[in-house]
């Protein structure tokens, strides 16, 4: 635990030493507002830079967390299976998967899955 | 103890930075040949000092910080995804390095998945519509990918009963966990390819479509930066392929230089593959994870489980 914090930090001071490196010996140079602007083809981009984006990538996100949340459940699993003298890692896992396989089945079924209506 | 297990991370780290800097000159040459021209071959011998010469020139380059960008976080992003490449080094697993403690596959997930906040930071701060766009694209495809990951990860943690790198290489002496779960590391070897926004699976920063994606508007150190983490995470990936479904190689050939000569392969993969296939379609790849890779994913886990439990009485 406090190797790996020792860790951290010793990656942190690596990291900051790079980025400070490059902000200090990098080539100065003239700057100018063509230069400055964010690239888009020749013409000055219109003010909503932070453009609206598909609804698909949000209920994407949507559907992630939930898989997300229930492989967080599933994790102790892997230690448990082995490690149990009863059978309800077995029987609670069973359970589990064939209500996720299910899920996500109904998923798409209705739908939620197809990327292109 | 703890001081031997922090130089060896701190060593497994450098190295890893060194081994990222002589991948990209292999991938400069290997698409170099498959292309019939011959890559970098100028500086020094044959081109050997080539990633010397451009890093020096990364950093040097000009750094154009553009009037809508949110600069701090702007910088801060690659000096933020290369930590989070490097963070991963420390569940190294050589001949010589000890590991981490019994939590190391836990401390992966959760690291692996820090790392789409850096993409989606790059892609936000820079204030730009490609930018945006690539970043967002690159965020559904990690996040998407990172399902069948962990449930693949699981099915060989599964059948060790750890959550520890080191001990899953430790029980393949005798067999390779790739001649039980063959097709979970076909999968996995995939999701490493799009988890990584690698070619064919590049939507990230697919150049006929956004200029470059989400490091669209970084240059010179931020895009350095940002480079290495993406290789730093393509080598560990490779280390995990290797690590997970023929962990026994560790125990091969002097000093354990099996891994290395394997992992070095792994790698290799990566280039072949990005060199021999065109770039897949966005909602493809949506219906290969969402809609092939996890059900069948599901149902093998489910097979192993209650193989497992009868198996061990």
């Amino acid at each position: 635990m406090v190797t790996i914090l020792i860790y951290l930090l010793i990656l942190l001071i690596i990291n900051v030493v790079l980025l400070l490196l490059g902000l200090i010996i990098n080539k100065r140079s003239y700057s100018d507002r063509e230069k400055n602007s964010p690239f888009e083809c020749g013409f000055d981009p219109s003010i909503h830079t932070r453009a609206p984006f598909s609804m698909r990538f949000f209920l994407l996100a949507v559907i992630f967390l939930i898989f997300d949340v229930e492989i967080i459940l599933l994790l102790p699993l892997t230690s448990n299976i082995l490690n149990s003298n009863t059978h309800w890692p077995l029987t609670s896992s069973m359970i589990f998967l064939t209500i996720l396989l299910i899920g996500l089945f109904h998923e798409w079924n209705q739908g939620s899955l197809d990327w292109m209506k | 103890m703890m001081l031997v297990e922090l130089l060896s991370g701190v060593i497994s780290c450098v190295c890893a930075l060194l081994a990222v800097a002589f991948f990209t000159l292999l991938e400069r040459k290997g698409l170099g040949y498959f292309q019939l021209r011959k890559g970098p071959n100028k500086v020094g011998l044959m081109g050997l000092p080539q990633p010397l010469a451009d890093a020096v020139k990364l950093f040097t380059e000009e750094l154009v910080k553009p009037t809508l960008v949110n600069v701090f976080p702007f910088l801060v992003c690659p000096a933020m995804s290369l930590f989070l490449a490097l963070v991963l080094w420390i569940l190294y697993n050589n001949y010589f390095v000890c590991s981490m403690g019994g939590l190391s596959m836990l401390l992966f997930l959760c690291v692996s998945s820090l790392g789409v906040y850096s993409v989606m930071g790059a892609g936000w701060f820079s204030n730009s519509k490609y930018a945006l766009l690539g970043s967002v694209r690159a965020v559904a495809q990690s996040i998407s990918y990172e399902v069948s990951m962990s449930l693949i990860l699981m099915s060989c943690l599964l059948l060790v009963g750890s959550m520890s790198l080191s001990m899953i290489m430790k029980y393949q002496f005798f067999v390779w966990v790739a001649f039980v779960n063959f097709f979970m590391m076909l999968m996995w070897f995939v999701s490493c390819v799009a988890e990584t926004h690698r070619a064919p699976f590049d939507f990230a920063e697919g150049e006929s479509e956004l200029v470059s994606g989400f490091n669209t508007e970084y240059g010179g150190v931020g895009f350095a930066l940002l480079f290495m983490a993406e290789y730093g995470n393509i080598l560990f990936m490779s280390v995990l392929v290797i690590s997970l479904f023929f962990g026994g190689v560790v125990f091969v050939g002097v000093f354990g230089m099996g891994l290395c000569v394997m992992v070095s392969f792994v790698g290799w993969l990566f280039i072949w593959v990005r060199a021999s296939y065109p770039r897949y379609r966005y909602d493809l790849l949506m219906y290969l994870i969402w809609k092939s890779y996890l059900p069948s994913v599901l149902s093998i886990l489910m097979f192993l489980v209650v193989s497992v439990y009868i198996l061990n009485g």
